[in-house]
């Protein structure tokens, strides 16, 4: 597949590679760490939490050895906390917000404690919450990510039917695929699903939405919609070259090291990524964790504009990635296959920001220079999908987003709810959660309140 | 430099600081450890007609990360013959001549017994005696330590019984479980004791085992009450220690969780010539000893004392009856707002636990995402705090909450002063007469 493979490693040494990088907190160190928490009286953890997790609750109940109810504190809040605890930027979420940073001292470790905390449970299948009693709504869930996923949760502890419908062969969404293997198992997503299983939510993988089930066949059939769909594939290069083999997309990429044996996994030798977000980092670090020796974070702009935390960014440095700041991919060259990126440096133009205020560098013509890569990797984003939104009627979208009421996250169409990546381009796990809770809570009161319109209805006929 | 040492009923020992009678002053080989480390004394292990001990025989509690706050022990007095202790005390008193080794005694409860052993042991070379009237657990089925301890007249004459043969200084250890332990202490006095140490060890059961159901610590699914110590008795101990100090005018040995030389030093303000001390030393072994010296030496220099003897008892005059306190003193809290770290307990505590005195804004929603977070400072309603303190000891910033002395301008009056104001001026209101100070007529 490469000009210039990597060459193989020991599986054992691949998932060494590959393990745990933050490994669970053993009895001691947890109450260690959990006696730190001051258990703030209204904790700014909590309302750094887009799910608000009542954190200093469920370190108090580990502390006391209520394991049982410090799982259920957590996944009250955030049905998905186990992924949350691995997934989440923490220093800039609960653990940013601990209010011993104030006085110079290190953050109680907010996400490793919840990591104690659920893993246990979650891995036993311990069931702490009960469906509500059926009150004969229907509720359909397009995709089954994260939002989906709290959503329809929320809503069977409602009594609502939840009824997910996805596309992929596996639920989880980006949670499944998306997020690095030494971060998240894909057996830890499983058995997170299965909690949301076991409250009765049905799921309905590998059905697309809008193709094998009509759009119209759900308003028919279900009170209300909710989109969960996320993102699409990985945004283009637009630049020659970009269909050679040895070059793909980093959701891909990251998918085939979580859903295969990882000495199934090939990479070349010498590996260029294009992008600096968060995913980038993903993938820099699987490519060197798979035995490429020379890898390349090339960016447009520079350091200090790019979007990974700077704590994703010290793992790449850490595994020795060598970063090419403010350079422009012009074309990938080989014959038959990727041999090269050609790039040229760009500049940074004084007083000029693209739309995020990133600032606007443009390249410098004479500087043009070339990696010696086996293979690339696209990293710059992922698409709306907009030819699938495009179809149900009234949604409003701005720059391929879905516009919703931010407390109901309800749509311009009445009829439809949206959370997750497709409404805010692309956020946190957390962030999808938050959004599905409150979508359910939207679709409750809406059709309370429809019901309500139609019992005085009734009640007048 | 000043000078640790100390004179306790005429013998002097090198510092205040003493292994108290328990597992670590046990043998020989441990208390000549001890004084390498630094100790100036040990009470031997209680000496008497060897028992059989029990496994297990401890128990203790945690505060959260916090191993042992409190010890509770099943143990009994030393399980070895009396005749190698006291070998024992006599190679130790060769080799450490200047050490003091005070050995502590309990026998059965008749005079003959006690003149035996008190003999043998002077002849030994002990420096002192120690009457174990205080063990709570065991030996008081027995009808001796606590048994003894708590009824004044056994104590009384017991003592006596000693006192009649012994040529070295008596001290009664006194036993903290009884309603008033300076009555006790009157007690040993009476019968004739150059010295009281104190406290002995509370009852207690330390806790039960949840799944098992079995107190701990549990002997094959049983236990019985045990004798609890630790930094979690030592203001209880302090409280006792101050009010002996109070009622006799013999010299005391102070007991119950002292770990450093800060307890230590509180202790010998209250009124102990020497402390006492075995959980810290159970803990964390001899070497404790290194700064507690260090420490007290500092402490006395940067003080301007030359002598540890001159804080004996410094404090003792402070502790007064509620009634003398002054109604009229005033303090508040004041929150230093550049220190504040925003976690509210100080408002939580006064809010739900005192007075409703402080007032903070609900905390906005909000991450690090889009920026620094707000200050989030609570105020205090300086007219409505009654200056309790509870805010300031639940804050977790050193020195972030102060209590500020206010000048009320008004001029002291205790309780009993008001009263008496009140019967000289019944037509007074209670307001009026604290206004106006004790001057009224």
């Amino acid at each position: 597949m490469f000009k210039d493979p990597a060459p193989k490693l020991p599986l054992e040494q691949l998932e060494r590679n590959f393990a745990d990088i933050n490994p669970p907190l053993t009895p001691g160190q947890a109450l260690e760490e959990g006696s730190r928490c001051l258990f703030c009286h209204d904790a700014p953890c909590i309302k750094a939490c887009p799910t608000g997790i009542d954190v200093p609750q469920f370190i108090r109940q580990i502390l006391t050895g209520n394991r049982r109810g410090s799982a259920r504190t957590i996944l009250e809040a955030n049905i998905l906390g186990q992924s949350c605890a691995r997934a989440c930027p923490t220093s800039v979420l609960c653990e940013g917000a601990c209010v011993l940073n104030h006085e110079g001292k290190k953050p109680v470790e907010i996400g490793k404690l919840q990591r104690y905390a659920v893993d246990p449970i979650v891995a036993a299948g311990t069931k702490l919450f009960k469906a509500g009693a059926p009150n004969g709504f229907r509720v359909a869930l397009i995709g089954a990510g994260p939002a989906s996923l709290s959503c329809a949760a929320e809503l069977r502890k409602r009594g609502y039917e939840a009824v997910i419908f996805d596309a992929n062969p596996q639920p989880g969404g980006l949670d499944t695929y998306g997020i690095a293997a030494y971060k998240m198992r894909a057996d830890d997503v499983r058995k997170e699903i299965e909690l949301v299983r076991s409250l009765g939510v049905e799921i309905k993988s590998g059905v697309v939405a809008g193709k094998d089930i009509s759009l119209q066949e759900l308003e028919r059939d279900y009170q209300a919609v909710f989109i969960g769909i996320g993102l699409g594939e990985t945004e283009d290069l637009q630049i020659p070259g970009e269909d050679l083999p040895g070059c793909r997309d980093a959701l891909s990429f990251i998918e085939e090291t979580k859903s295969k044996s990882l000495d199934q996994v090939q990479v070349a030798r010498r590996v260029a990524v294009i992008g600096a977000g968060n995913t980038a980092i993903d993938v820099v670090t699987a490519a060197r964790r798979l035995g490429a020796e020379e890898v390349y974070m090339v960016y447009r702009r520079s350091r200090q504009q790019m979007s990974a935390f700077d704590y994703e960014y010290e793992l790449a440095r850490r595994d020795n990635v060598r970063f090419v700041w403010q350079a422009l991919p012009q074309r990938i060259v080989g014959n038959g296959r990727v041999e090269a990126l050609e790039c040229v440096r760009t500049r940074r133009q004084e007083g000029a920001n693209d739309a995020r205020g990133r600032g606007a560098f443009l390249p410098v013509p004479g500087t043009e220079f070339r990696l010696d890569v086996g293979m690339v990797v696209k990293a710059l984003g992922q698409k709306r999908k907009v030819s699938f939104l495009q179809q149900i009627p009234e949604l409003e979208l701005k720059n391929g987003c879905i516009q919703v009421d931010p407390q109901t996250m309800q749509t311009a169409n009445p009829q439809y709810f949206a959370g997750g990546d497709c409404v805010n381009g692309g956020g946190e796990v957390v962030d999808a959660v938050a959004h599905g809770k409150k979508a359910a809570l939207g679709i409750h009161q809406m059709l309370e309140a429809a019901k309500g319109k139609s019992a005085v209805n009734m009640s007048r006929a | 430099m000043p000078d640790l040492s100390i004179h306790f009923c005429g013998v002097r020992s090198p510092n205040p600081f003493w292994l108290a009678s328990g597992p670590p002053a046990n043998t020989a080989y441990q208390v000549m450890r001890a004084f390498d480390a630094g100790w100036g004394g040990a009470v031997w292990k209680t000496i008497g007609e060897p028992i059989i001990n029990t496994a297990s025989r401890y128990g203790s509690v945690d505060l959260k990360n916090e191993r042992m706050m409190g010890l509770n022990n099943i143990e009994l007095i030393s399980d070895r013959p009396v005749e190698v202790n006291l070998r024992e005390i006599a190679e130790v008193k060769k080799r450490y001549p200047k050490h003091t080794v005070v050995a502590s005694l309990m026998v059965e409860s008749r005079r003959e017994a006690w003149h035996d052993i008190v003999r043998r042991t002077e002849d030994a070379g002990a420096d002192m005696l120690e009457l174990n009237f205080g063990c709570p657990h065991g030996m008081s089925e027995r009808g001796m330590g606590a048994a003894v301890g708590q009824v004044p007249e056994y104590a009384t004459m017991i003592t006596g019984w000693v006192k009649e043969v012994a040529r070295t200084p008596v001290i009664v250890k006194l036993t903290p479980n009884v309603t008033d332990i300076s009555h006790m202490a009157k007690a040993a006095m009476a019968g004739g004791a150059n010295a009281v140490s104190l406290v002995n060890t509370f009852n207690s059961i330390v806790g039960v085992d949840l799944d098992s159901y079995a107190p701990r610590p549990a002997v094959a699914g049983r236990g019985s009450h045990g004798g609890y110590c630790g930094p979690a008795v030592k203001p209880i101990a302090l409280h006792m220690v101050s009010s002996v100090a109070k009622a006799v005018p013999i010299p005391i040995s102070g007991i119950g969780g002292i770990g450093n030389w800060r307890d230590a030093v509180e202790f010998m303000l209250l009124g102990s010539t020497s402390v006492q001390v075995c959980t810290a030393a159970m803990h964390y072994g001899f070497r404790i000893v290194r700064d507690m010296i260090d420490g007290l030496e500092n402490y006395l220099e940067e003080k301007g004392f030359n002598s540890a003897m001159d804080i004996v008892g410094k404090s003792v005059p402070r502790i007064e009856d509620w009634g003398n306190l002054d109604l009229n003193y005033k303090i508040i809290a004041r929150i230093d707002a550049a220190k504040c770290i925003g976690c509210n307990l100080c408002y939580i505590a006064c809010e739900d636990g005192a007075h409703q005195c402080i007032r903070v804004e609900e905390r906005p929603h909000g991450d690090l995402r889009h920026g620094p977070l707000p200050e989030h400072v609570p105020h205090v309603l300086e007219d409505e705090c009654v200056g309790c303190n509870l805010c300031a000891l639940v804050c977790p910033v050193p020195g972030c909450i102060t209590m500020t002395e206010i000048n009320t301008g008004r001029p002291a009056m205790s309780w009993k002063q008001l009263q008496d104001a009140r019967g000289r001026s019944p037509q007074c209101s209670m307001e009026d007469l604290l206004a106006g100070g004790n001057t009224s007529n």
